[in-house]
């Protein structure tokens, strides 16, 4: 490595890396990961043996020791960047010009360029370059998938068209959108691929034109993380490193509310319900081997008391028969838990991988069976695009009305629940002021082995405005906040 | 402990001579996990070599491999030890007959003799946890799929795994005389418990990124060109940005290579992809989805164009 940390010395073993390890890991634990003690020594034990400039394996061994579950990998990575930013081979950034720190190899690359056009080093090496000319290296740049270059161009479109002024509170996304307008880079993608239509000898094929495609895009992409990096390091340069590592904070997976969840964050939640499901299954069936004992097996009693002589010296009792367990999902789809409805659906398909007899319905303020929709499905999308598309949900007006969708629930399908049936219901019981019909939970109380009602909103908003969840929750056996995979996984932990 | 590797690089080049392509992560993790003196858990989607790593890294150190296969109703007896009861008591028999036969000195002091005897390491029959423990060679112990044990048999694990020892109530505990290196892997069926977790570093091996890939399908596809190497990288980065139900694993892709040179392939066309992706796709719904993609540009493009 070239370039070497300037700012403090000693940077492989010192007691500056340590301090700056602590304050790393308790950013961590701040930001949700489970970093015991152990894993704190293991780490500290770990930054001997590797050093601080190389990067990469720096953050790997960090990862290695900390980090320990896929999931959490995102948060790590994001205080990394932020608490190691400063560090390594782009140590200083100087308002001057940037060019400075780049290796010599970038220097040469774009004095060449820059040479090329003609255009003489005035000034501040890349403040020369017109908005066109940056747009144009972009794309050369881009075309060629040159990774150094792209850096550097990175920087300067940051510097360029950010406008970030030291002290002022916004965010980073703002910086993002403000630079990524400036770049216009759906159309840079557009460019690229005439022009790799243009260079191709024959008419590209359908497959030809996608890998072109993916490949571009994914260029674009590692533009876009560079230039999110590049903004990162200097917000961090202006407000400081704790200040940066709040504001950047993320929910972990396990914590993101599914009401608020987005695309990319549904996807992570969607790998994480499948473990969770399995857990379920075992949770219910274990629960079915290990009860207590039934009640005394007269005949059996009788049968062993014939070795003692008639008497019923050892009590038999009967176990009670493993049943399998029937699950009814109720699910309400309306608009007010769009997000959360998507989730279900993915859970219901989940569950009905791992249990024989289950039995989805959905509603608004109708109600519909879609227990077919999935089943000997195996694309999940597919089924919910089903469920959304032909499910007989829309009763009146296609507002949720529990109620009605309760009663005729109970009228089709009430006489299924038996003493087997555990019955969940997923929605917020807003019920837009409708009639509650609480009256059928009572009897599905009565007639299932279990009923519970999972809440998508927070407890503090529960009775709050046309939500009753209340007056549903007297005859449910339980009703759970379920914001997240966390209480989700609480829910069936607790299960038993 | 004198260490396995001397730099991250150097666990590189080693497991290069072996044909295997590491990447920054796993050779930093290695290489922590010989200084550290800790277990690794691998994780990862199927099919991406987390069990090769364990294979090529006992392969490059000249070291044997010991391998302990989990599944569900793993128990002490298959993965630590077990007393050998009929060699037991075979030993018991013949030492009555030989007493009786003689007919000597009588009762306790006999008794003491043979059972000092038949708990020794004559009647240890060890399984793979211990012998790793034991061995005077250089080992590596791969613990291969551990998530498919109950969390419950998880605990066995442990003791070896922290203190590399086996404690067994008839001899006492058996220290490991050196300190081998573990892989346990893991396609995350389930959450492993976090005492397991803490006592590994982790390491995650996902689908490898399109220059490794490449490298991969050239290190072990004899004779296939560079160019196809590339384009079979390139459509599998492809397939595997779409959503599926599973996605092609590198071996998958491998073997998709392998046809294609046996095929005479020399460039792959929209025909030929179709023809041949059942290698890489193994779910119907995956296929179908996976060609309609790739038709699904053509339409689109002509429609423009």
């Amino acid at each position: 490595m070239s370039v070497v940390d300037d700012a403090s010395p000693p940077a492989t073993t010192g007691r500056p890396i340590l301090e700056l390890l602590e304050g790393f890991i308790v950013e961590l634990r701040e930001a949700g990961l489970p970093v015991s003690l152990t894993e704190n020594l293991d780490a500290m034990e770990a930054v001997k043996h590797i050093p601080l400039e190389d990067r990469e394996a720096f953050k790997y061994a960090l990862a290695a020791t900390l980090v320990k579950s896929n999931a959490h990998w995102r948060a790590f990575e994001t205080v990394f960047e932020v608490y190691f930013s400063l560090r390594g081979k782009q140590f200083t950034i100087s308002d001057g010009d940037e060019l400075r720190e780049l290796t010599d190899d970038d220097l040469d690359a774009m004095e060449a360029m820059e040479g090329r056009q003609g255009q003489g080093m005035q000034g501040g090496g890349g403040d020369a370059l017109t908005p066109e000319q940056l747009a144009e290296m972009l794309y050369k740049a881009l075309m060629e998938g040159d990774e150094a270059m792209l850096r550097a161009l990175a920087r300067q479109a940051v510097k360029r068209y950010a406008g970030m002024e030291p002290g002022r509170p916004v965010g980073g996304t703002y910086y993002l959108y403000r630079t990524l307008r400036n770049l216009d880079l759906d159309s840079m993608l557009e460019r690229l691929m005439n022009q790799a239509r243009e260079d191709s000898p024959a008419p590209m094929s359908s497959l030809e034109e996608r890998l072109e495609r993916d490949e571009y895009e994914l260029r674009i992409e590692d533009l876009k993380k560079e230039i999110e990096a590049e903004i990162r390091r200097r917000l961090v340069m202006d407000r400081g490193v704790e200040a940066m590592a709040k504001t950047l904070r993320k929910p972990l997976p396990e914590d993101v509310d599914f009401m608020h969840a987005s695309r990319e964050e549904m996807a992570s939640l969607r790998k994480a319900i499948y473990p969770l499901t399995r857990k379920l299954a075992v949770r219910l069936a274990r629960k079915r081997r290990h009860g207590r004992k039934g009640p005394l097996d007269f005949r059996n009693t009788m049968r062993h008391s014939l070795s003692y002589g008639g008497v019923p010296a050892e009590p038999k009792f009967k176990y009670p028969r493993p049943a399998k367990p029937e699950i009814f999902v109720i699910a309400d789809i309306s608009g007010s838990v769009a997000a959360f409805a998507r989730f279900t659906l993915h859970l219901v398909y989940a569950i009905s991988n791992q249990f024989s007899k289950v039995r989805a319905f959905v509603f608004i303020d109708g109600i519909d069976e879609v227990t077919s929709y999935f089943e000997g499905v195996e694309d999940i999308g597919e089924a919910v695009h089903r469920v959304n598309t032909e499910a007989d949900v829309v009763w009146v007006d296609g507002h949720s009305d529990y109620g009605h969708a309760l009663e005729v629930f109970f009228q089709k399908w009430g006489k299924d629940i038996g003493p087997k049936t555990t019955v969940l219901l997923l929605g917020d019981a807003r019920n837009n002021y409708h009639a509650s019909q609480s009256w059928t939970l009572k009897e599905m109380q009565h007639k299932a082995r279990h009923l519970y009602w999972l809440n998508p909103e927070p407890r503090s908003y529960w009775d709050t405005g046309d939500s009753i969840v209340g007056e549903y929750g007297v005859h449910c056996d339980g009703v759970f906040e379920c914001r997240n995979l966390r209480q989700l996984e609480k829910f069936v932990d607790n299960l038993v | 402990m004198d260490a396995r590797f001397d730099t991250v690089s150097d666990v590189r080049d080693h497991l290069k001579q072996v044909d295997y392509l590491a990447d920054e992560g796993i050779s930093g993790v290695v290489y922590l996990a010989d200084r550290l003196g800790k277990p690794v858990l691998v994780e990862g989607p199927a099919g991406t070599g987390k069990t090769q790593l364990a294979k090529s890294v006992a392969e490059s150190l000249g070291a044997r491999l010991i391998r302990l296969q989990c599944y569900e109703g793993l128990d002490e007896a298959k993965a630590i030890y077990e007393w050998n009861y009929k060699k037991q008591l075979l030993r018991i028999q013949t030492e009555r007959n030989t007493r009786e036969a003689v007919e000597q000195e009588g009762g306790k002091a006999a008794w003491d003799d043979i059972s000092t005897d038949i708990f020794s390491d004559e009647f240890l029959l060890t399984r793979p946890l211990l012998e790793a423990i034991s061995a005077d060679d250089p080992v590596v112990l791969l613990i291969d799929e551990v998530d498919r044990v109950e969390v419950e048999t998880e605990a066995l694990l442990l003791e070896v795994l922290s203190d590399y020892q086996v404690s067994i109530p008839e001899l006492g505990t058996l220290t490991a005389k050196q300190i081998p290196l573990v892989f346990l892997t893991s396609n995350n069926t389930r959450e492993l418990s976090e005492a397991l977790k803490r006592r590994c570093l982790f390491l995650h091996i996902d689908y490898p990124d399109l220059e490794r890939e490449k490298e991969i399908v050239l290190t072990k596809v004899p004779d296939i060109t560079e160019a196809l190497a590339d384009q079979v990288a390139r459509i599998v980065r492809s397939i595997r940005q779409l959503e599926l139900k599973k996605s092609p694993s590198v071996s998958e892709t491998l073997d998709w290579a392998r046809t294609l040179m046996i095929l005479g392939v020399e460039s792959v066309d929209e025909s030929t992809a179709t023809e041949t992706i059942n290698i890489l796709l193994k779910y119907q719904s995956d296929i179908a989805k996976a060609v309609r993609e790739f038709s699904k540009d053509q339409a689109a493009f002509k429609a423009v164009g």
